[in-house]
Protein backbone atom coordinates (compact mmCIF):
# COMPACT_ATOMS: atom_id res chain seq x y z
CA UNK A 1 0.00 0.00 0.00
CA UNK A 2 1.07 3.56 -0.50
CA UNK A 3 -0.22 6.95 -1.87
CA UNK A 4 1.55 9.31 -4.05
CA UNK A 5 -0.05 13.23 -4.02
CA UNK A 6 -0.25 13.43 -8.35
CA UNK A 7 -2.77 16.78 -7.93
CA UNK A 8 -3.83 19.83 -6.03
CA UNK A 9 -6.40 17.44 -4.68
CA UNK A 10 -5.51 14.09 -6.58
CA UNK A 11 -4.18 10.68 -5.03
CA UNK A 12 -2.93 7.29 -6.52
CA UNK A 13 -3.35 4.84 -3.95
CA UNK A 14 -1.70 1.30 -4.30
CA UNK A 15 -3.65 -1.89 -3.38
CA UNK A 16 -6.47 -0.66 -1.93
CA UNK A 17 -9.51 -2.74 -2.31
CA UNK A 18 -12.96 -3.08 -2.30
CA UNK A 19 -13.58 -6.43 -0.07
CA UNK A 20 -17.23 -6.22 -0.44
CA UNK A 21 -20.80 -3.67 -1.23
CA UNK A 22 -24.15 -3.65 -0.20
CA UNK A 23 -27.20 -2.10 -0.92
CA UNK A 24 -30.90 -2.10 0.41
CA UNK A 25 -33.25 -0.05 -1.22
CA UNK A 26 -36.91 1.38 -1.02
CA UNK A 27 -39.84 -0.41 -3.09
CA UNK A 28 -40.01 1.85 -5.58
CA UNK A 29 -36.17 1.94 -6.27
CA UNK A 30 -36.52 -2.00 -6.19
CA UNK A 31 -39.20 -1.62 -9.08
CA UNK A 32 -36.66 0.60 -10.96
CA UNK A 33 -34.49 -1.27 -14.32
CA UNK A 34 -32.03 -2.08 -11.52
CA UNK A 35 -33.64 -3.68 -9.43
CA UNK A 36 -32.33 -7.61 -9.92
CA UNK A 37 -28.85 -5.68 -8.54
CA UNK A 38 -29.57 -4.85 -4.89
CA UNK A 39 -29.09 -7.23 -2.29
CA UNK A 40 -32.42 -6.18 -0.83
CA UNK A 41 -35.37 -4.63 -1.57
CA UNK A 42 -37.90 -3.42 1.23
CA UNK A 43 -41.76 -4.35 0.40
CA UNK A 44 -43.13 -1.00 2.47
CA UNK A 45 -41.10 2.77 2.69
CA UNK A 46 -41.06 2.11 6.31
CA UNK A 47 -40.44 -1.63 6.44
CA UNK A 48 -42.39 -1.49 9.69
CA UNK A 49 -40.41 1.21 11.51
CA UNK A 50 -42.33 3.78 13.58
CA UNK A 51 -40.93 7.02 11.98
CA UNK A 52 -39.01 8.09 8.46
CA UNK A 53 -36.21 8.60 10.27
CA UNK A 54 -35.51 5.66 11.82
CA UNK A 55 -36.35 3.78 8.74
CA UNK A 56 -33.56 5.38 6.96
CA UNK A 57 -31.35 4.29 9.90
CA UNK A 58 -32.55 0.83 9.94
CA UNK A 59 -31.75 0.84 5.42
CA UNK A 60 -28.37 2.07 6.49
CA UNK A 61 -27.61 -0.74 9.10
CA UNK A 62 -28.90 -3.42 6.88
CA UNK A 63 -26.57 -2.17 4.55
CA UNK A 64 -23.74 -2.02 6.54
CA UNK A 65 -24.36 -5.20 8.34
CA UNK A 66 -24.68 -6.96 4.69
CA UNK A 67 -21.73 -5.39 3.35
CA UNK A 68 -19.42 -6.47 6.45
CA UNK A 69 -20.82 -10.30 5.72
CA UNK A 70 -20.45 -10.43 2.30
CA UNK A 71 -16.58 -8.86 2.85
CA UNK A 72 -16.37 -12.38 5.18
CA UNK A 73 -15.15 -10.11 8.30
CA UNK A 74 -16.79 -9.14 11.28
CA UNK A 75 -17.91 -5.94 12.81
CA UNK A 76 -14.53 -6.32 15.20
CA UNK A 77 -12.36 -6.39 11.66
CA UNK A 78 -13.80 -3.00 10.79
CA UNK A 79 -11.47 0.05 12.49
CA UNK A 80 -13.52 2.84 11.14
CA UNK A 81 -16.62 3.72 9.65
CA UNK A 82 -17.12 6.36 7.50
CA UNK A 83 -20.15 7.77 5.84
CA UNK A 84 -23.04 10.56 6.30
CA UNK A 85 -26.48 11.08 5.33
CA UNK A 86 -28.85 13.81 4.48
CA UNK A 87 -30.55 14.41 7.43
CA UNK A 88 -29.89 17.67 10.62
CA UNK A 89 -26.73 16.57 12.39
CA UNK A 90 -25.80 13.72 10.32
CA UNK A 91 -28.57 11.59 12.70
CA UNK A 92 -28.71 8.38 10.59
CA UNK A 93 -24.88 7.61 10.50
CA UNK A 94 -24.60 8.88 14.25
CA UNK A 95 -27.46 6.38 15.50
CA UNK A 96 -26.81 3.63 13.45
CA UNK A 97 -22.56 4.06 14.98
CA UNK A 98 -24.61 3.33 18.09
CA UNK A 99 -25.54 -0.53 17.26
CA UNK A 100 -22.07 -1.57 15.72
CA UNK A 101 -20.14 0.75 18.23
CA UNK A 102 -16.89 1.05 15.75
CA UNK A 103 -14.80 4.38 15.92
CA UNK A 104 -16.58 6.95 13.59
CA UNK A 105 -15.82 9.88 11.09
CA UNK A 106 -19.25 11.28 10.21
CA UNK A 107 -18.97 13.07 7.13
CA UNK A 108 -21.44 16.00 5.64
CA UNK A 109 -21.55 16.51 2.04
CA UNK A 110 -25.35 16.20 0.54
CA UNK A 111 -25.18 13.64 -1.93
CA UNK A 112 -21.34 14.03 -2.83
CA UNK A 113 -20.81 12.02 0.76
CA UNK A 114 -20.39 8.42 -0.61
CA UNK A 115 -17.15 9.17 -2.53
CA UNK A 116 -16.13 11.29 0.05
CA UNK A 117 -16.18 8.48 2.44
CA UNK A 118 -14.96 6.21 -0.71
CA UNK A 119 -11.73 8.63 -1.36
CA UNK A 120 -11.22 9.02 2.20
CA UNK A 121 -11.66 5.82 3.52
CA UNK A 122 -9.51 4.52 0.74
CA UNK A 123 -6.68 6.96 1.19
CA UNK A 124 -6.08 6.59 4.91
CA UNK A 125 -5.54 2.66 4.13
CA UNK A 126 -3.01 3.46 1.79
CA UNK A 127 -1.39 5.90 3.95
CA UNK A 128 -1.47 3.03 6.26
CA UNK A 129 -3.85 4.24 8.66
CA UNK A 130 -6.16 1.41 9.52
CA UNK A 131 -6.52 -1.32 8.21
CA UNK A 132 -10.13 -2.06 7.06
CA UNK A 133 -12.86 0.71 6.60
CA UNK A 134 -16.38 0.71 6.64
CA UNK A 135 -17.59 3.11 4.07
CA UNK A 136 -21.71 3.63 3.93
CA UNK A 137 -24.54 6.24 3.04
CA UNK A 138 -28.16 6.62 3.18
CA UNK A 139 -31.18 8.65 2.23
CA UNK A 140 -34.93 8.20 2.36
CA UNK A 141 -37.85 9.80 0.51
CA UNK A 142 -39.70 10.46 3.00
CA UNK A 143 -37.68 11.50 5.77
CA UNK A 144 -35.84 14.04 3.04
CA UNK A 145 -39.20 15.65 1.84
CA UNK A 146 -40.27 16.47 5.63
CA UNK A 147 -36.95 18.03 5.87
CA UNK A 148 -36.95 19.74 3.12
CA UNK A 149 -39.89 20.15 1.25
CA UNK A 150 -43.48 19.80 2.28
CA UNK A 151 -45.25 17.34 4.44
CA UNK A 152 -46.00 13.76 2.60
CA UNK A 153 -49.51 14.31 2.48
CA UNK A 154 -50.05 17.73 1.02
CA UNK A 155 -50.83 18.30 -2.26
CA UNK A 156 -48.49 19.81 -4.70
CA UNK A 157 -46.87 19.86 -8.05
CA UNK A 158 -43.54 19.28 -8.81
CA UNK A 159 -40.93 21.30 -11.79
CA UNK A 160 -39.87 18.81 -14.44
CA UNK A 161 -36.47 19.71 -12.85
CA UNK A 162 -37.19 18.31 -9.49
CA UNK A 163 -35.48 15.12 -8.43
CA UNK A 164 -36.99 12.11 -6.32
CA UNK A 165 -34.69 11.53 -3.49
CA UNK A 166 -34.48 7.96 -3.46
CA UNK A 167 -34.42 5.49 -0.71
CA UNK A 168 -31.33 3.29 -0.49
CA UNK A 169 -28.38 2.87 1.32
CA UNK A 170 -25.10 1.65 0.19
CA UNK A 171 -22.19 0.08 2.05
CA UNK A 172 -18.54 -0.54 1.09
CA UNK A 173 -15.68 -2.55 3.15
CA UNK A 174 -12.47 -1.46 2.38
CA UNK A 175 -8.89 -2.82 2.89
CA UNK A 176 -5.82 -4.18 1.53
CA UNK A 177 -6.56 -5.78 -2.17
CA UNK A 178 -6.56 -8.92 -2.32
CA UNK A 179 -6.37 -10.92 -5.91
CA UNK A 180 -9.41 -10.49 -6.97
CA UNK A 181 -10.64 -7.12 -5.11
CA UNK A 182 -11.61 -4.51 -7.64
CA UNK A 183 -9.23 -1.34 -7.00
CA UNK A 184 -9.98 2.36 -5.60
CA UNK A 185 -7.24 3.83 -7.81
CA UNK A 186 -7.27 7.46 -7.70
CA UNK A 187 -9.26 9.87 -6.14
CA UNK A 188 -10.21 13.64 -6.54
CA UNK A 189 -11.75 15.74 -3.64
CA UNK A 190 -14.00 18.50 -5.06
CA UNK A 191 -13.39 21.97 -4.54
CA UNK A 192 -16.85 23.77 -3.79
CA UNK A 193 -18.55 25.56 -7.16
CA UNK A 194 -21.16 27.80 -7.14
CA UNK A 195 -22.92 29.18 -10.49
CA UNK A 196 -25.11 31.03 -8.85
CA UNK A 197 -28.37 28.92 -8.81
CA UNK A 198 -31.01 29.57 -6.53
CA UNK A 199 -33.62 27.38 -7.28
CA UNK A 200 -33.87 24.37 -4.77
CA UNK A 201 -36.17 22.29 -7.38
CA UNK A 202 -33.43 22.42 -9.85
CA UNK A 203 -30.46 20.83 -8.10
CA UNK A 204 -29.31 18.86 -11.21
CA UNK A 205 -27.98 22.45 -12.85
CA UNK A 206 -26.52 23.59 -10.03
CA UNK A 207 -24.95 20.84 -9.33
CA UNK A 208 -23.01 20.12 -13.04
CA UNK A 209 -20.29 22.59 -12.77
CA UNK A 210 -19.05 21.08 -9.64
CA UNK A 211 -18.56 18.02 -11.85
CA UNK A 212 -16.99 18.89 -14.20
CA UNK A 213 -14.47 20.57 -12.42
CA UNK A 214 -14.04 17.30 -10.38
CA UNK A 215 -13.78 15.12 -13.65
CA UNK A 216 -11.30 17.77 -15.83
CA UNK A 217 -8.77 18.06 -12.41
CA UNK A 218 -9.03 14.08 -12.21
CA UNK A 219 -8.40 13.76 -15.40
CA UNK A 220 -5.89 16.18 -15.51
CA UNK A 221 -3.98 14.82 -12.31
CA UNK A 222 -4.06 11.52 -13.16
CA UNK A 223 -3.44 11.97 -17.00
CA UNK A 224 -6.39 9.20 -17.50
CA UNK A 225 -8.80 10.20 -21.19
CA UNK A 226 -12.10 9.65 -21.13
CA UNK A 227 -11.81 6.56 -23.44
CA UNK A 228 -9.79 4.83 -20.52
CA UNK A 229 -13.23 4.38 -18.81
CA UNK A 230 -16.20 2.36 -19.32
CA UNK A 231 -18.35 4.76 -17.56
CA UNK A 232 -17.67 7.95 -16.02
CA UNK A 233 -21.24 8.21 -13.63
CA UNK A 234 -22.14 11.12 -11.83
CA UNK A 235 -24.15 11.23 -8.62
CA UNK A 236 -27.30 12.78 -8.98
CA UNK A 237 -27.33 15.43 -11.80
CA UNK A 238 -30.25 13.65 -13.47
CA UNK A 239 -31.77 14.22 -16.94
CA UNK A 240 -30.94 18.04 -17.01
CA UNK A 241 -28.10 18.14 -14.84
CA UNK A 242 -26.46 15.40 -18.06
CA UNK A 243 -27.38 17.17 -20.54
CA UNK A 244 -25.66 20.64 -19.12
CA UNK A 245 -22.72 18.46 -18.28
CA UNK A 246 -22.28 17.26 -22.11
CA UNK A 247 -22.57 20.74 -22.95
CA UNK A 248 -20.38 22.15 -20.40
CA UNK A 249 -17.91 19.06 -21.27
CA UNK A 250 -18.11 19.94 -25.33
CA UNK A 251 -17.22 23.45 -24.24
CA UNK A 252 -14.07 22.66 -22.27
CA UNK A 253 -13.20 20.21 -24.87
CA UNK A 254 -14.15 17.19 -23.51
CA UNK A 255 -16.19 14.90 -25.26
CA UNK A 256 -17.94 12.46 -23.20
CA UNK A 257 -20.33 10.54 -25.30
CA UNK A 258 -22.13 8.05 -24.23
CA UNK A 259 -20.09 6.74 -21.29
CA UNK A 260 -21.10 9.62 -19.24
CA UNK A 261 -24.00 8.31 -17.06
CA UNK A 262 -25.51 9.65 -13.97
CA UNK A 263 -27.21 7.25 -11.30
CA UNK A 264 -29.77 9.54 -10.35
CA UNK A 265 -30.87 8.63 -14.20
CA UNK A 266 -30.37 5.09 -13.68
CA UNK A 267 -32.32 4.34 -11.05
CA UNK A 268 -35.50 4.42 -11.84
CA UNK A 269 -38.15 4.29 -15.12
CA UNK A 270 -38.58 7.95 -15.41
CA UNK A 271 -41.83 7.98 -17.28
CA UNK A 272 -43.54 5.25 -15.88
CA UNK A 273 -42.55 6.15 -12.18
CA UNK A 274 -42.73 9.50 -12.67
CA UNK A 275 -40.02 11.12 -11.32
CA UNK A 276 -39.04 14.01 -13.47
CA UNK A 277 -35.52 14.48 -13.35
CA UNK A 278 -34.48 11.25 -11.86
CA UNK A 279 -33.11 9.99 -7.98
CA UNK A 280 -31.14 12.33 -5.74
CA UNK A 281 -29.58 11.88 -2.67
CA UNK A 282 -26.46 9.95 -0.64
CA UNK A 283 -28.09 6.99 -1.22
CA UNK A 284 -28.43 7.54 -4.62
CA UNK A 285 -24.88 7.09 -5.66
CA UNK A 286 -24.45 4.53 -2.41
CA UNK A 287 -26.78 2.53 -3.43
CA UNK A 288 -26.19 2.42 -7.25
CA UNK A 289 -22.05 2.10 -7.03
CA UNK A 290 -22.69 -0.88 -4.49
CA UNK A 291 -25.61 -2.91 -5.97
CA UNK A 292 -25.25 -2.33 -9.97
CA UNK A 293 -21.61 -0.73 -10.90
CA UNK A 294 -19.64 -2.52 -8.02
CA UNK A 295 -21.41 -5.80 -9.89
CA UNK A 296 -20.79 -4.92 -13.73
CA UNK A 297 -17.02 -4.09 -12.76
CA UNK A 298 -17.12 -7.53 -10.83
CA UNK A 299 -18.05 -9.66 -13.61
CA UNK A 300 -15.88 -7.89 -16.01
CA UNK A 301 -18.30 -6.08 -18.07
CA UNK A 302 -16.58 -3.18 -17.18
CA UNK A 303 -12.41 -2.38 -16.71
CA UNK A 304 -12.39 0.90 -15.23
CA UNK A 305 -15.33 3.34 -13.98
CA UNK A 306 -14.61 6.73 -12.82
CA UNK A 307 -17.55 7.47 -9.74
CA UNK A 308 -18.19 11.29 -9.24
CA UNK A 309 -20.70 11.84 -6.89
CA UNK A 310 -22.17 15.50 -6.73
CA UNK A 311 -23.73 17.19 -3.56
CA UNK A 312 -25.94 20.58 -3.27
CA UNK A 313 -24.75 22.18 -0.09
CA UNK A 314 -27.54 24.54 0.94
CA UNK A 315 -30.01 24.16 3.80
CA UNK A 316 -33.59 25.25 3.78
CA UNK A 317 -32.91 28.35 5.85
CA UNK A 318 -29.84 29.39 3.00
CA UNK A 319 -32.51 29.47 0.14
CA UNK A 320 -35.37 30.76 2.07
CA UNK A 321 -32.80 33.85 3.10
CA UNK A 322 -32.06 33.91 -1.11
CA UNK A 323 -28.67 32.64 -1.38
CA UNK A 324 -26.84 30.53 -4.02
CA UNK A 325 -26.56 27.16 -3.63
CA UNK A 326 -22.73 26.12 -3.38
CA UNK A 327 -22.30 22.32 -4.96
CA UNK A 328 -19.02 19.69 -4.35
CA UNK A 329 -18.27 16.93 -6.70
CA UNK A 330 -15.99 14.07 -5.12
CA UNK A 331 -14.17 11.85 -8.06
CA UNK A 332 -13.19 8.08 -7.37
CA UNK A 333 -12.11 5.89 -10.26
CA UNK A 334 -12.79 2.04 -9.29
CA UNK A 335 -11.00 -0.71 -12.03
CA UNK A 336 -10.53 -4.26 -11.95
CA UNK A 337 -6.88 -5.98 -11.05
CA UNK A 338 -6.41 -6.67 -14.64
CA UNK A 339 -7.25 -2.93 -16.23
CA UNK A 340 -4.90 -1.71 -12.99
CA UNK A 341 -2.09 -4.15 -14.39
CA UNK A 342 -2.12 -2.19 -17.18
CA UNK B 1 -10.71 41.67 -12.75
CA UNK B 2 -11.26 37.97 -11.38
CA UNK B 3 -14.30 39.24 -9.76
CA UNK B 4 -15.04 40.55 -13.62
CA UNK B 5 -14.91 37.02 -15.25
CA UNK B 6 -16.42 34.90 -12.33
CA UNK B 7 -19.80 37.38 -12.36
CA UNK B 8 -19.47 36.79 -16.64
CA UNK B 9 -19.10 32.86 -16.39
CA UNK B 10 -22.11 32.90 -13.72
CA UNK B 11 -24.40 35.20 -16.28
CA UNK B 12 -22.91 32.88 -19.11
CA UNK B 13 -24.31 29.60 -16.95
CA UNK B 14 -27.30 30.93 -15.64
CA UNK B 15 -28.47 32.09 -19.05
CA UNK B 16 -27.64 28.50 -20.58
CA UNK B 17 -29.71 26.85 -17.81
CA UNK B 18 -32.32 29.04 -18.70
CA UNK B 19 -32.43 28.27 -22.42
CA UNK B 20 -32.17 24.67 -22.17
CA UNK B 21 -34.56 23.74 -18.81
CA UNK B 22 -37.75 21.87 -19.75
CA UNK B 23 -40.77 23.90 -19.63
CA UNK B 24 -43.69 22.95 -17.34
CA UNK B 25 -46.71 21.77 -19.67
CA UNK B 26 -48.43 25.15 -18.87
CA UNK B 27 -51.42 24.38 -20.92
CA UNK B 28 -51.76 20.69 -19.86
CA UNK B 29 -51.76 21.92 -16.14
CA UNK B 30 -54.60 24.43 -17.07
CA UNK B 31 -56.87 21.78 -18.58
CA UNK B 32 -56.61 19.63 -15.41
CA UNK B 33 -57.00 22.49 -12.99
CA UNK B 34 -59.85 23.58 -14.71
CA UNK B 35 -61.74 20.36 -14.35
CA UNK B 36 -60.54 19.16 -11.28
CA UNK B 37 -60.84 22.52 -9.82
CA UNK B 38 -64.63 22.24 -11.70
CA UNK B 39 -65.63 18.56 -10.48
CA UNK B 40 -64.62 19.71 -6.88
CA UNK B 41 -67.03 22.74 -7.18
CA UNK B 42 -69.90 20.70 -8.78
CA UNK B 43 -69.53 18.32 -5.75
CA UNK B 44 -69.82 21.50 -3.48
CA UNK B 45 -72.68 22.98 -5.53
CA UNK B 46 -74.83 19.44 -5.36
CA UNK B 47 -73.92 18.74 -1.75
CA UNK B 48 -75.22 22.65 -1.03
CA UNK B 49 -78.37 21.83 -3.52
CA UNK B 50 -78.94 18.43 -1.03
CA UNK B 51 -79.33 20.96 1.87
CA UNK B 52 -81.45 23.47 -0.08
CA UNK B 53 -83.76 20.04 -0.31
CA UNK B 54 -84.06 19.98 3.42
CA UNK B 55 -85.58 23.33 3.57
CA UNK B 56 -82.39 25.81 4.06
CA UNK B 57 -82.00 28.77 1.99
CA UNK B 58 -79.00 29.10 -0.23
CA UNK B 59 -77.57 31.25 2.42
CA UNK B 60 -77.79 28.91 5.31
CA UNK B 61 -76.31 25.67 3.73
CA UNK B 62 -73.66 27.63 2.88
CA UNK B 63 -71.55 26.80 6.44
CA UNK B 64 -72.69 23.02 6.16
CA UNK B 65 -71.87 22.67 2.41
CA UNK B 66 -67.96 24.43 3.86
CA UNK B 67 -67.60 21.74 6.43
CA UNK B 68 -68.90 18.59 4.69
CA UNK B 69 -65.96 19.79 1.74
CA UNK B 70 -63.68 20.34 4.58
CA UNK B 71 -64.48 16.81 6.29
CA UNK B 72 -64.13 15.39 2.69
CA UNK B 73 -60.30 17.17 2.06
CA UNK B 74 -59.65 15.52 4.99
CA UNK B 75 -60.79 12.27 4.66
CA UNK B 76 -59.02 11.92 1.18
CA UNK B 77 -55.98 13.40 2.41
CA UNK B 78 -55.99 10.77 5.34
CA UNK B 79 -56.75 8.02 2.79
CA UNK B 80 -53.10 9.72 0.86
CA UNK B 81 -55.49 10.29 -2.28
CA UNK B 82 -55.47 14.12 -1.96
CA UNK B 83 -52.06 14.61 -2.82
CA UNK B 84 -52.78 12.92 -6.53
CA UNK B 85 -55.90 14.92 -6.78
CA UNK B 86 -53.60 18.14 -6.33
CA UNK B 87 -50.70 16.18 -8.53
CA UNK B 88 -52.92 16.51 -11.62
CA UNK B 89 -54.97 19.09 -10.91
CA UNK B 90 -52.54 21.34 -9.82
CA UNK B 91 -54.25 24.86 -8.31
CA UNK B 92 -57.81 23.32 -9.06
CA UNK B 93 -56.94 21.17 -6.06
CA UNK B 94 -55.54 23.61 -3.97
CA UNK B 95 -57.53 26.79 -4.35
CA UNK B 96 -60.44 25.28 -3.18
CA UNK B 97 -61.50 24.91 0.23
CA UNK B 98 -60.64 21.29 -0.12
CA UNK B 99 -57.26 22.06 -0.19
CA UNK B 100 -57.24 24.13 2.86
CA UNK B 101 -58.45 21.05 4.61
CA UNK B 102 -55.50 19.01 2.42
CA UNK B 103 -52.39 21.79 3.58
CA UNK B 104 -53.88 21.56 7.79
CA UNK B 105 -54.07 17.68 8.10
CA UNK B 106 -50.99 16.70 6.00
CA UNK B 107 -48.91 18.64 8.40
CA UNK B 108 -50.86 17.01 11.05
CA UNK B 109 -50.21 13.22 10.13
CA UNK B 110 -47.03 14.07 9.63
CA UNK B 111 -45.70 15.43 12.75
CA UNK B 112 -47.54 12.68 14.84
CA UNK B 113 -43.89 11.33 15.35
CA UNK B 114 -42.91 14.61 17.42
CA UNK B 115 -45.36 14.14 19.61
CA UNK B 116 -48.74 16.24 20.05
CA UNK B 117 -47.66 19.87 21.42
CA UNK B 118 -44.08 20.02 19.78
CA UNK B 119 -45.37 18.33 16.28
CA UNK B 120 -49.01 18.44 15.81
CA UNK B 121 -49.67 21.82 17.41
CA UNK B 122 -46.61 23.56 17.07
CA UNK B 123 -46.32 21.95 13.13
CA UNK B 124 -49.91 22.30 12.01
CA UNK B 125 -49.83 25.50 10.36
CA UNK B 126 -46.90 25.26 8.67
CA UNK B 127 -48.12 25.19 5.26
CA UNK B 128 -52.12 27.01 6.29
CA UNK B 129 -50.05 30.11 8.19
CA UNK B 130 -49.14 32.34 5.63
CA UNK B 131 -52.64 31.56 3.92
CA UNK B 132 -53.92 32.81 7.40
CA UNK B 133 -51.86 35.67 7.88
CA UNK B 134 -51.96 37.41 4.70
CA UNK B 135 -55.96 35.84 4.25
CA UNK B 136 -57.16 37.81 7.33
CA UNK B 137 -54.34 40.72 6.63
CA UNK B 138 -55.96 41.36 3.14
CA UNK B 139 -59.55 40.90 4.51
CA UNK B 140 -58.69 44.07 7.11
CA UNK B 141 -57.16 46.32 4.56
CA UNK B 142 -60.07 45.53 2.34
CA UNK B 143 -62.74 45.88 5.21
CA UNK B 144 -60.99 49.18 6.73
CA UNK B 145 -60.97 50.56 2.92
CA UNK B 146 -65.02 49.91 2.71
CA UNK B 147 -65.34 51.43 5.77
CA UNK B 148 -62.83 54.62 4.77
CA UNK B 149 -65.02 54.67 1.53
CA UNK B 150 -68.71 53.99 2.53
CA UNK B 151 -69.32 54.25 6.32
CA UNK B 152 -70.78 50.91 6.23
CA UNK B 153 -68.63 48.92 8.60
Amino acid sequence: MSVAKIGAASYRLKNVGIKGTAAVVGPKEGQGPLGAYFDKVWVSETNHETSFERAERALLEEALNLAVKKANCSWDDVDLVLGGDLLDQIVSTNFVARQHERPLLGLFAACAVFTEALGLGALLIAGQGPKRVAVGAVSHHMAAERQFRFPIELGYQRTPTAAWTATAAGAAILGVAQHEDLLVDTVTFGRVIDYGSKDPNDMGSAMAPAALDSIERHLAATGDRIEDYDGIFTGDLGVFGIDLLQELGSAAGLRFGDRLNDCGKSLYYLKEQDVHNGASGPGCSAGVFSGYLYQRLKKGDWQRLLLVATGALFSPTTYQQGETIPCIAHAVTVSSPGAHAR
Amino acid sequence: MADQENTQRVRAYQELVKSRRPSKPILKNVIYAFFVGGAICEVGQWIQWGFMQNGMTAKEATSPTTVVLIGLGALLTGLGWYDKVVKHGGMGGTLPITGFSNAMVAPAMEFRSEGLVLGVGAKLFTVAGPVLVYGLSAAFVVGLCRYLLTGVA
